[in-house]
């Protein structure tokens, strides 16, 4: 039987590939794309994770377990005493600071003990050993190999570090081989590092070995840590990063799934034009007793096959594509989450062959239905001459539709799972199904309300309702890929006005200025600040101070901001209702509420300076800036609990008729050069560049959704042209010119292309509801406002109704070209 | 004395313990380079006198110092061992005013051995960390010297050894029977033809000790004779030397003998000396030519091939010895680590074919000229 099968499959197959090579060829095309993407923005994300986790258990080694503080770290006197702790074997301080360079960028440097990092890590300090008197000079550093070929450095050389408003100059004593640390950095002593980078009595890190048969968890949970520092094992930074960049990979895992179901849609579209036009040669082959089993597994096959060429070329694809982004874009295509992390694809044999077997699977899905249809072929009845149009009613269809639908809206609703908008995917998946399912009905409405004067109108409108079956497949092509295109352009339309209003409201000054490069060394000084502020040409002078401070240890670091909340320009979106209980006041960006429970009128506990703190919850604000979440509290306040005036930005309202150039020229020589100016303008515009670079891979993707769509209605149209030759041919006998067939032609494509854009433009809106109210939200916490790029739609709209007409117009020059008699007698 | 820095430091570092990382640290710890050039660090002078109880503690100035007890044991089923508990502290750079409380000012080093023959080979273990913090210490005036939780420190009029090693423990008390032993002049040990080649040097000899010894998850009480020595120095072993041999010993009589000798590229002694204290308490200064080292059995290591004079005859004054060891394997191997292959170990003394006395052996530069720089 199976036999048979795979020999009748072989059969059919290589009879279609010898006269349509096109169609195969396209849909293997259409699935590859699908692979390619997923493929690729799979492996960038797992290279760029193991990179991490790499680098993490580098920086770690094995260490049982990790005290970690806030991103300024901690006082020192905590190592004193979980040195001195019971079952303790080894503990290892470390400072990890991001170093401003002088000549621009930052470098990170761990500043530690290498007699007790030894002992977590020997494997690297194995490198370091020979330089252990040399790297205790107080200006010394070794550098990864990375970062001495990034710096253009060797032993001997030099660089220059920005520390406060200063520079201290470091020299490299030594190049640490590539297997020691794969990442960009510096390796210090940890007296070195605290006194050369300003950051004497602080430690962000102590690693510590336990002593054999002490459980980590016990040891950990026996103990009692200033408030904000967190004992954990070494894999919770990992988890740290990963959920950092979770939601984002989702995305861009889904965006690329989106374009795989575009593939398998095409691969359905076009085997079922394959099974229709073919419905004669089936019911022939059921005549002569082929069984509907075999004919069912010849079509499935014939999928599969496209499946096998389409999932190699994807997954071939994808890998290239993969290095291409990784070198191009880095491990986060562009988002900014892991700069300076060089990242090798990391590409297991085993992922590769999945995805092969993705492309075979999303294929023969796309295979399954038409099969199923060729195996039901009547083979009295499918023989009669002209069979081969006729259609399938839509009602079973459209019920289904109704069901879909239902769940999709249901499933919207549904509340993020694992901190991941799953639900808000279903919904997507369900409601673009159900929208495919009810377009049979939608066009059998639509041409039925639709009347034509003109002759040659009139046929195009009678072939599309006659062949509705035929048509509903191209337009479901049409409405699926234009649909997602239209639901991720409003998406990422409503995103960016979102933040261009956004960036509008709290950049109100006309000057800002941050420490640049910013690192944890570099900052402006309370007297530096002081000095500012009785500058000539200033009318108000705003400082802020930022800090990082872990509330969780897989969680990212909260951004505390230290500034004027008074009248601060934060856009608001709740507030406490009652009165201040008598502690200071935070407002709470939307990541806040959605991470950490954060409400309005509570009372909640941040770690600062060492001890846990009570503030208020006054308001809740929307903030792009910070994913991971950030709270904005009074300056005074952060400076009273720190202990210390330092300031990391700042804003600069100027007085009436003042040039911003001349209040840069004359705070410079206060500032040094450590500190970059930029007028309002130029900040929005660099931010919104900024979003634009993290959303071109989000744009690439959308493009090729169309592309495919584009591709699928190419060979719609291109298919039944050519199926259709008989019947120009009768056109002709009728005596329609050439001319006329085209334009008949013509204006079916555009007739489709309408029908689709305007389907699919209702259901993308549709869908991107889902994306801007549940996707996003649930990934990013935080809320866009639902802008239609309007514009842009109704171009796309317009270049698909054209690009319609076009191709089947290409589509029908082929199909009338040969001799019309000739074909006339072949089907007659 | 004259092992100087170098003898020890690298004699000292057993293997198995040692991480690549560890050793290479070492390495470069003791051969001691100081970046800013020796003048930095206090030179020991011929007008220089060990003075007692203050220099029993740290010298934070000098290069390199260390407190290393030696000995032989006995359990309650008369079974003999032989242990070795050693603090090195030095000072890797000058200060440079850096305030940190990090600040390298001193690196200590410990390692601990036992030589077991029932087991037939050494235990061995080994720390390493900067001072500070608590982690590590030497206090200055008093011996107190300390790395996590081992410790060498005063207590009641002797001295406490306390080490939790991988595979065994020590906890051992100390106590003098005599007055310390001042090496060379007044404790002034020169180690090589130049005056400024030498320690500041002082031996405690017949140490009776008694407490417990912990292997294989049980715990002895045990008695015995041990041996300490202290010296510190900033000053750099000679460079024509390839290697050393040196012995410790109680003397059965209640008298102590010191040798050692300095062994260059043909094998021949470039430097030796010694000092010995009789049974009446008068002291012998041996000048080289009175101190001979002359070989005897040897034995070869079946894991380095390296082969070592496990027995030898030695000439200390008026005095013949032959020395034997406890046994035959008490090499460390510590190639993967400082380079350096060194047998140290346990042996005994006989006159005449009558026993004298016991102690320790330190042989170096056998497998391959010690590197110290």
């Amino acid at each position: 039987m199976a036999g048979r099968t795979a020999a009748l499959a072989l059969t059919v197959f290589a009879a279609q590939l010898r006269d349509r090579p096109v169609r195969f060829l396209v849909a293997i095309l259409a699935i590859a794309v699908g692979i390619a993407l997923a493929a690729g923005v799979y492996l960038v994300n797992e290279s760029a994770l193991s990179e991490f986790a790499r680098a993490s258990r580098e920086l770690a080694g094995e260490a049982d377990l990790v005290a970690r503080g806030p991103r300024e770290g901690f006082r020192e006197e905590l190592f004193a005493r979980l040195a001195a702790e019971p079952g303790v074997q080894v503990a290892s301080p470390v400072l990890e600071l991001d170093a401003a360079l002088a000549g621009g960028g930052s470098l990170p440097v761990v500043g530690l003990d290498p007699l007790a990092a030894g002992a977590v890590q020997p494997a690297l300090y194995g490198e370091l050993a020979g330089q252990f008197v040399a790297l205790l000079a107080p200006d010394a550093i070794a550098l990864s190999a990375p970062a001495a070929a990034a710096l253009g450095l060797s032993p001997g050389g030099t660089l220059l570090v920005r520390v406060g408003a200063g520079e201290r100059r470091l020299r490299v004593v030594a190049v640490l081989p590539e297997s020691a640390y794969g990442r960009r950095l510096g390796v210090m002593d940890i007296a070195s590092a605290q006194w050369t980078l300003d950051a004497l009595g602080r430690l962000t890190r102590i690693d510590l070995r336990l002593a054999p048969g002490t459980d980590p968890a016990a040891f950990a949970a026996r103990l009692a840590l200033p408030a904000g520092v967190a004992l954990a094992p070494p894999r919770s930074t990992e988890a740290r990063v990963a959920n950092l960049t979770r939601a984002y990979r989702v995305n861009l895992d889904m965006l690329a799934l989106v374009a795989l179901l575009t593939g398998a849609f095409l691969v359905f579209a076009s085997q079922t034009l394959g099974v229709l036009r073919r419905v004669p040669q089936f019911a022939l082959l059921r005549a002569l007793g082929v069984t509907r089993r075999a004919l069912l597994g010849a079509v499935v096959l014939e999928g599969a096959a496209v499946g096998t060429a389409g999932g190699a070329l994807g997954t071939l694809a994808g890998l290239a594509l993969a290095r291409a982004m990784l070198a191009a874009l880095g491990g986060d295509l562009g988002a900014g989450y892991f700069e300076g992390a060089a990242v090798p694809v990391a590409a297991p044999p085993v992922v590769l062959a999945a995805f092969v077997l993705l492309g075979i699977a999303t294929a023969v899905a796309g295979a399954w239905l038409p099969a199923r249809r060729a195996a039901r072929i009547a083979p009295a009845l499918a023989l009669k001459p002209g069979a081969a149009a006729a259609g399938e009613p839509g009602r079973r269809l459209a019920v289904l539709a109704l069901g879909l639908a239902l769940l999709g809206v249901a499933a919207a609703f549904g509340p993020p799972l694992a901190g991941l908008p799953v639900f808000g995917y279903a919904a997507i998946a369900l409601l673009l199904f159900a929208a495919v399912a009810l377009v049979p009905t939608v066009a059998g409405a639509a041409l039925g309300v639709l009347r034509a004067r003109r002759p040659v109108a009139a046929l195009a409108l009678a072939q599309l309702r006659g062949t509705l079956s035929e048509s509903s497949v191209s337009l479901a092509a049409i409405v699926v890929s234009f649909s997602l295109m239209v639901a991720m352009a409003t998406m990422v339309h409503s995103f960016r006005d979102s933040l261009e209003g956004w960036l509008n409201e709290v950049l109100p000054a006309d000057l800002y200025f941050r420490v640049d490069p910013p690192g944890d060394t570099a900052f402006v000084t309370g007297e530096t600040g002081a000095a500012l502020a009785r500058l000539p040409g200033i009318a108000r002078l705003e400082l802020r101070r930022t800090v990082a401070v872990a509330l969780a240890p897989d969680q990212p670091l909260v951004a505390v901001i230290g500034r004027p909340l008074a009248d601060a320009p934060l856009p608001v979106i709740a507030r406490a209702a009652g009165p201040a209980p008598g502690l200071p006041p935070l407002w709470a960006s939307e990541a806040m509420r959605d991470l950490y429970g954060y409400a309005p009128g509570e009372v909640v506990t941040l770690p600062l300076g060492g001890e846990a703190r009570r503030f208020w919850v006054a308001a809740i604000w929307r903030d792009y800036a910070h994913a991971g979440g950030a709270v904005a509290i009074e300056r005074a306040t952060l400076e009273a609990l720190l202990g210390e005036r330092r300031y990391t930005d700042g804003s600069v309202w100027l007085g009436p008729g003042v040039a911003a150039a001349a209040v840069v020229a004359a705070a410079r020589p206060l500032l040094g050069g450590g500190v970059a100016f930029l007028e309002s303008t130029a900040l929005k515009r660099r931010s919104l560049a900024a979003f634009d670079r993290a959303f071109a891979i989000t744009y690439a993707l959308e493009a090729f959704a169309v592309a495919i769509g584009l591709l699928g209605v190419a060979l719609a149209f291109a298919s039944q042209a050519l199926a259709r030759r008989a019947e120009f041919g009768m056109l002709r006998h009728l005596g329609l010119r050439r001319r006329d067939v085209l334009a008949m032609l013509a204006r079916e494509g555009a007739l489709l292309g309408t029908l689709g854009a305007g389907y699919g433009l209702l259901v993308g809106l549709g869908l991107s509801t889902v994306l801007v109210y549940v996707v996003n939200r649930q990934s990013f916490h935080w809320s866009l406002g639902f802008v239609v790029p309007a514009g842009s739609l109704a171009l796309a709209a317009a270049a698909l109704v054209a690009a319609a007409a076009v191709t089947a117009l290409v589509a029908g020059r082929f199909a009338t070209a040969p001799a019309v008699t000739r074909a006339v007698r072949e089907d007659w | 004395m004259s092992r100087n820095r170098a003898s020890r430091g690298f004699a000292g570092l057993p293997a198995a313990a040692c991480s690549l990382a560890l050793a290479g640290l070492l390495a470069g710890l003791l051969a001691g380079t100081p970046a800013c050039g020796a003048a930095d660090y206090p030179d020991v002078t011929p007008a220089d006198r060990v003075q007692l109880p203050t220099d029993a503690g740290a010298h934070p100035a000098y290069h390199t110092e260390w407190w290393y007890v030696t000995g032989w044991l006995e359990t309650a089923a008369h079974a003999p061992l032989g242990f070795q508990v050693t603090f090195f502290r030095t000072r890797p750079r000058p200060a440079d005013g850096n305030p940190s409380a990090f600040a390298a000012e001193a690196v200590l080093i410990a390692h601990a051995a036992l030589s077991d023959p029932g087991r037939g080979r050494l235990r061995h273990d080994q720390r390493i960390a900067r001072a500070g913090f608590g982690v590590a210490a030497a206090a200055t005036g008093r011996t107190d010297v300390r790395l996590r939780d081992w410790s060498l420190v005063e207590a009641g009029g002797g001295l406490e050894a306390r080490i939790a090693a991988a595979d065994f423990r020590l906890a051992l008390s100390l106590v003098p029977t005599g007055p310390a032993l001042l090496n060379g002049r007044g404790g002034y040990s020169q180690k090589g033809p130049a005056p400024t080649s030498a320690s500041l040097y002082y031996s405690l000899p017949q140490l009776k000790v008694t407490g417990t010894v912990g292997r294989d998850g049980r715990s002895e009480a045990v008695t015995g004779r041990a041996w300490l020595d202290h010296e510190w120095s900033s000053a750099y072993l000679d460079a024509a030397a390839v290697g050393w041999d040196w012995v410790g010993l109680n003397l059965d009589d209640g008298g102590a003998l010191m040798a050692f000798r300095i062994r260059d590229a043909a094998g021949g002694a470039r430097y030796a000396g010694g000092t010995v204290r009789r049974a009446d308490g008068s002291i012998e200064v041996l000048a080289p030519s009175e101190v001979e080292f002359r070989p005897g059995r040897r034995w070869r290591s079946p894991r380095t091939l390296t082969e070592y004079p496990v027995e030898w005859q030695l000439r200390a004054g008026g005095r013949v010895l032959a020395l034997a060891p406890l046994l035959d394997d008490q090499e460390s191997d510590s190639r993967a680590t400082t380079g350096a292959i060194y047998w140290e170990g346990a042996v005994t003394a006989s006159a005449g074919g009558a026993r004298v006395g016991q102690g320790y052996l330190e042989l170096t530069g056998y497998g391959a000229r010690l590197e110290l720089r």
